[in-house]
This record gives structure tokens, C-alpha cells and sequence, in this order.
């Protein structure tokens, strides 16, 4: 097994223990990088290339000599007897959603080509102030506003590593892939109605969405600020709990970054689930799809391979000692979608007037006399075709005449949403439930340009993530085996707010029940040889 | 009835978000914004009461778990020039705007 193959637990270790240095596993990350990524993203994309189809492209920016120079100040100071941090000399990469300090800062669109941001996201400066080391940043749909990484206007997209013809999800898609492919043991993403899970399930790595207000936002450029939350990936529960100890908590560049004690992640992992109650709920095993034809919703079984891992994940819970609880209902799940439609879109539009082509970002260099020109023209040039139609939603949903029937209905059905879950998790209640056991996603990862285009289609593929969303819970996805077509299969904890230590211990117990399944063997197609 | 964007409308939507469309991108973006209304309006046949809260935040934000504000004293900016230096067009410290036309509201 190569360096870059291990977790970040055993790298921390190993380097504490003087056996590797932070240069060796630098070097093995950008050597895996070199021989599976193919070229970065990028806007002046040329003719697609033979090799292009079977890389997995997760880059838009490879900042090899910045993490070098970290890598020898982390081996310095080792040497020099110091304590380089908890994550010393482990490498991960950033989702280009994130600011870091003189660096490019895309948000995967045009109109934030050229931006190199003047100062640093505050989980990064967690992350680096503990040791760690960034190799880049990740590409992803444009502003996070897709659930493939297609969107992207740095091409080519970012390609499963477990099949290159299908995607790796969305938007932290490239951050997905970059951990499938034993690029970085960590990556950094956002997830706003699933895009750290939803990838995570389709590329076979562990993603945790936290609590909303766990982990600070300040230096994440905004898509839906009651909804996004940045959250780790990685290829095992220990790293996940290792990454989110180092970037939660309170910081004073946040006013939601909530004032809650963070607890200690890694103690808590191996307390096993005896006692625990875990819900299983009927509206996760139906799942919701309009029809091509007439739009009308319709409500379909969920793909019998996915419902099967969930269940067998609560045969395994139920033999160490968890309580598993049947036909628990959340009747409001399957109305997510529709309200995420609204709100998303209308916090979207809100948040994307700041690009003018006058402050920053990219501006239309036609002269023109007028500044209401400049705004459409370098809008227009600047903005891809998902921003557009998220700004234009969102501005007819919250229109005066129409904001009491759309926009403050879809805030009371998030009310509803989040009061279902609030009456399982409630310790006096009928459920009195510790988590709920749920698919992550209604399909494995599709392929490329099935969805893309039909923009009800594939907002549906986060039908079951985005209700922790709406209700702000916490939602960890560890891979729960693999479909008949060889595609990871996702499944996903949900709990009560801040209840992250719970999910990742159940996470572990699981992990750890399952590491001899001949599944856990089977490497992705980019590192089959 | 379910509500549909006519084109004048998407395209006084179009205005206010000052967005120049090209007619192929009317075409696409029309027709998806009135296939995501058809789904929004799965909301109207929600039973909600009318005393139904909204909800903004999902997690409640108490006096206990919201951050205390920060001070409100004046700092020196440490980064002003390089925050200055992300503008297209610069003038002695100032961003260049084309003419800003002025409108009379009604």
C-alpha cells in the first residue's frame, strides 16, 4: 500500500512516530494525482481528448509549491522538537468554493476566474493551523448549483473514479473523487441539499453534513445561507471525526457559527451502539420522480439493491446491540424538493446581485455608457446557465405578489419538515429514537449527461438528503457496499442537532462490522491498473 | 390552475436581474423555470395552518447558543489594496463606474 493510501489517523500517526515525513507523503499524494487526475479544469477548454474519459480530473487548482513549503515547515518543526498539530503533514483538498488567501477562488463559474481571494475561509485556517496540508482545490458544479459536477465551467468535469463514464456527484464532486482516488485523505466541501453526501455515496467515501452552525461558513462564498454547511469528506469514520474536531466550533467572523461546546469526536468512537434506537422510516424507501411527460409527482418503490443495504446496515446494528425501530414516519420528506426549490433559490438570487463586473470577478470590457449595460453584459457573460435560472427562480418566487404563496409557504412546509423529525428524536416522545438509518441517495451514480439538462430531474437526486437540510440535522453517508453494476452504495445516519458524535460512533461500529466484507476490498477502476 | 411564466414576464424577470439572455438560452431557461413552477406547486396542496410558524434557520438560535457580537470599534483594514486590486478598473484608489443614469421614481 502506497502513502497516500492510508487514512489520515494512520499518516498523523506515522509522522508523530518519525517513521514518514510530511515530504514523502506530499510527494505520493502528487505522484497519485499525476497518474490518475489527467489535466485541472479549466474555462478554455479544448476538444475532448482520448485521455480525458478515463481521468478523474477532480482539480481546478493544484497548488503543489504552497503545499510543499508547508510540508517542509511541518518536517522543521518536528525536527525541532515541536508540536506541528493533530493533522501534521496530512494533505487534503478544498472545494473552489472556499477563499484561501492568495489563492484562485473560482466557485467553478466565469465570473470568479480571475479572483484570487484576499484572505483565508476559516475551516482551511483550521485545517492548515492543525498541520494540514492543502494540495488544491476541487472542482464542482458552478456557485454548488448542481448534484454531477457537470455544471462547472472548468472543463473537463470531474469523472467517478469508480466508473469515468459516470459522475461523481454533486457539487463537491471533485472533493469526492479526490479521496476516492487516494489524491488527498481529506477533503473540505459544502453541503447545501446533499453535496457532501450525495457524492460521498456515489464515489464511496465517507461525507458528513454537521449541524448547521457547527462549523463556521465565514470564507465560503454563499449559495443558500440557511442551508449551507461545510463538512468533511474522507475514506474512513476516524478521519471524518479527525477533520470536523479541527474546523467546528464557534468564531467571531460567523454570527451562525453557533456557541456550542464541541465534544471530543475521537473518545467517543468506540462506544459501540448497545442500547442505541435507530428508526427506519417507510418515506425513505419510496422515492419521488415527476413524470418526463406531464411533470406530475409520482411516488416509485427505491431500487431494491439500495433498500437492501439499508437493511442489512440495521441487521448488523441490530446484532451489536442496537434497537431497531420500524415504520417510523416522516410524511413530510417527500415535500424537500419543492420547497428547496423556493428557498434555495430565492436565498441564491439574493446572494449572487454582489457580481456586477464592477468590484471583482469578471466584467464584460466592452465600453459602455451606462452601468445598468455593464451589470447585464457581464452578467450575462459571466454567469453559466444554472446561476441564471436559480437567480430568475428565485426572484419570481419572492416577488411581492407571489412571496405569501411560494416563498413564506415554503418556509412554514420547512417548519413541517423539521417538527417531523423533531418528534422522533424527542426523548418523552412515542419514537424516542438516538438516529435514523436512511438510503442516501435514490440511485448509485448515473451516467454522465443522463440528467443534465433537466433541471426537476436532477434536483430530485437529493430528495433524500435535503431534508436534514431544511431542518438544519446533522447527516453522515459511509459506503453501505456495492450495486450490481460495481457503483458504491450510500447510506446515510441522521440525528438530532449536534448529535454528530453520535452518528460518527455509529458510523464506526458499522465500519468496523463490516471490514472483512469482500466488498471493502474492491478499489475503484482509476487505481485497478 | 397552475401558474405558468408567460415570456413577457420571464423576460421583465430577465431585467430585473440584469441578465442580457440570448434567444436560445430564453428558450431553455423559459421552458425549466415553468417545469420547476410545476413542481413548487406541489406546495399549494400542503394542509399547513394558518397559525404555522416559518422557519429560517432549521437549528433555533437561543441567547445561549447565538455568538456574542463582536465590538462595534474601527479597525484599520489590513488588506484594503489587495481587496482594491480584485477591481477590473481602478482610478487613484476608486472603481470606475460607466455613468450611473438617473431615474425618477413614480
Amino acid at each position: 500500500m502506497e502513502l497516500c493510501d492510508l487514512s489520515a489517523y494512520e499518516l498523523a500517526l506515522l509522522l508523530k512516530q518519525r517513521k514518514i515525513s510530511a515530504i514523502e507523503t506530499l510527494d505520493a499524494c502528487l505522484q497519485r494525482i499525476e497518474a490518475v487526475d489527467g489535466r485541472p479544469g479549466a474555462l478554455n477548454f479544448s476538444d475532448p481528448q482520448p485521455d480525458d474519459s478515463h481521468r478523474v480530473h477532480a482539480f481546478i487548482t493544484l497548488t503543489a509549491e504552497r503545499a510543499r513549503a508547508q510540508a517542509l515547515e511541518i518536517d522543521r518543526r518536528l525536527a525541532a522538537g515541536e508540536d506541528p498539530g493533530p493533522l501534521a503533514g496530512v494533505p487534503f483538498t478544498v472545494k473552489d468554493i472556499f477563499c484561501v488567501k492568495d489563492t484562485p477562488t473560482t466557485a467553478g463559474s466565469r465570473i470568479l476566474a480571475d479572483f484570487v481571494a484576499p484572505y483565508t475561509a476559516t475551516p482551511v485556517a483550521r485545517l492548515e493551523a492543525a498541520g494540514a496540508v492543502m494540495l488544491g482545490k476541487t472542482n464542482l458544479d458552478e456557485f454548488t448549483y448542481g448534484s454531477s459536477g457537470e455544471s462547472s465551467a472548468f472543463l473537463p468535469p470531474t469523472r467517478n473514479p469508480w466508473d469515468p463514464r459516470r459522475v461523481p456527484g454533486g457539487s463537491s464532486g471533485g472533493s469526492a473523487a479526490s479521496v476516492a482516488a487516494g489524491e488527498a485523505p481529506l477533503s473540505l466541501g459544502t453541503d447545501t441539499a446533499g453535496s457532501i453526501r450525495q457524492p460521498a455515496a456515489f464515489c464511496g467515501v465517507v461525507g458528513l453534513k454537521p449541524t448547521y452552525g457547527r462549523v463556521s461558513r465565514h470564507g465560503l462564498i454563499a449559495f443558500a445561507s440557511s442551508l449551507d454547511c461545510p463538512g468533511p469528506l474522507a475514506r474512513t469514520v476516524i478521519d471524518a471525526a479527525l477533520m470536523l474536531q479541527v474546523i467546528a466550533g464557534p468564531d467571531s467572523h460567523d454570527a451562525t457559527a453557533a456557541r456550542v461546546p464541541v465534544p471530543d469526536y475521537i473518545s467517543a468512537l468506540e462506544e459501540g451502539v448497545r442500547g442505541l434506537r435507530i428508526g427506519l422510516s417507510p418515506d425513505y424507501f419510496r422515492i419521488t420522480f415527476p413524470d418526463p411527460e406531464t411533470g406530475a409527482l409520482e411516488l416509485q418503490p427505491l431500487p431494491a439493491e439500495i433498500e437492501a443495504a439499508v437493511r442489512q446496515a440495521a441487521d448488523r446494528l441490530a446484532a451489536l446491540g442496537a434497537e431497531i425501530i420500524e415504520d417510523v414516519p416522516l410524511p413530510n420528506t417527500r415535500h424537500g424538493i419543492p420547497a428547496y426549490f423556493v428557498i434555495s433559490r430565492v436565498e441564491a438570487a439574493s446572494n449572487l446581485h454582489r457580481y456586477d463586473g464592477l468590484k471583482y470577478g469578471y466584467y464584460d470590457p466592452a465600453r459602455v455608457d451606462d452601468v445598468h449595460k455593464l451589470y447585464r453584459k457581464s452578467r450575462d457573460a459571466g454567469f453559466g446557465i444554472q446561476p441564471k435560472l436559480r437567480i430568475l427562480m428565485g426572484m419570481y418566487v419572492s416577488a411581492a405578489q407571489y412571496a405569501e404563496q411560494y416563498y413564506t409557504r415554503a418556509l412554514k412546509v420547512r417548519t413541517l419538515i423539521r417538527r417531523d423529525f423533531e418528534q422522533v428524536f424527542d426523548p418523552h416522545g412515542s419514537y424516542r429514537l438516538d438516529a435514523l438509518l436512511t438510503p442516501t441517495t435514490p440511485t448509485p451514480a448515473f451516467p454522465m449527461g443522463a440528467l443534465y439538462g433537466n433541471s426537476v430531474l436532477m434536483q430530485y437526486a437529493d430528495q433524500l438528503t435535503v431534508p436534514a437540510n431544511h431542518a438544519g440535522l446533522p447527516g453522515l453517508s459511509l459506503p453501505g457496499g456495492l450495486s450490481a453494476d460495481g457503483l458504491p452504495i450510500g447510506i446515510q445516519f441522521l440525528g438530532p442537532d449536534f448529535s454528530e458524535d453520535r452518528l460518527l460512533r455509529l458510523g464506526r461500529a458499522y465500519e468496523q462490522s463490516t471490514e472483512t466484507e469482500p466488498w471493502r476490498a474492491v478499489r475503484p477502476k482509476v487505481l485497478a491498473g | 390552475m397552475l401558474d405558468e411564466i408567460s415570456l413577457e414576464l420571464f423576460e421583465h424577470l430577465a431585467l430585473l436581474a440584469a441578465l442580457q439572455l440570448g434567444p436560445d438560452e430564453t428558450v431553455y431557461l423559459h421552458q425549466q423555470l415553468n417545469n420547476q413552477l410545476r413542481v413548487i406547486q406541489a406546495l399549494a396542496d400542503i394542509p399547513l395552518a394558518d397559525e404555522t410558524p416559518i422557519t429560517s434557520h432549521g437549528v433555533p438560535f437561543t441567547a445561549q447558543t447565538s455568538p456574542e457580537l463582536r465590538a462595534d470599534i474601527w479597525e484599520p483594514c489590513a488588506d484594503a489594496a489587495d481587496i482594491l486590486a480584485q477591481a477590473p478598473r481602478l482610478r487613484d484608489g476608486y472603481i470606475v463606474a460607466p455613468g450611473i443614469p438617473h431615474t425618477t421614481l413614480e
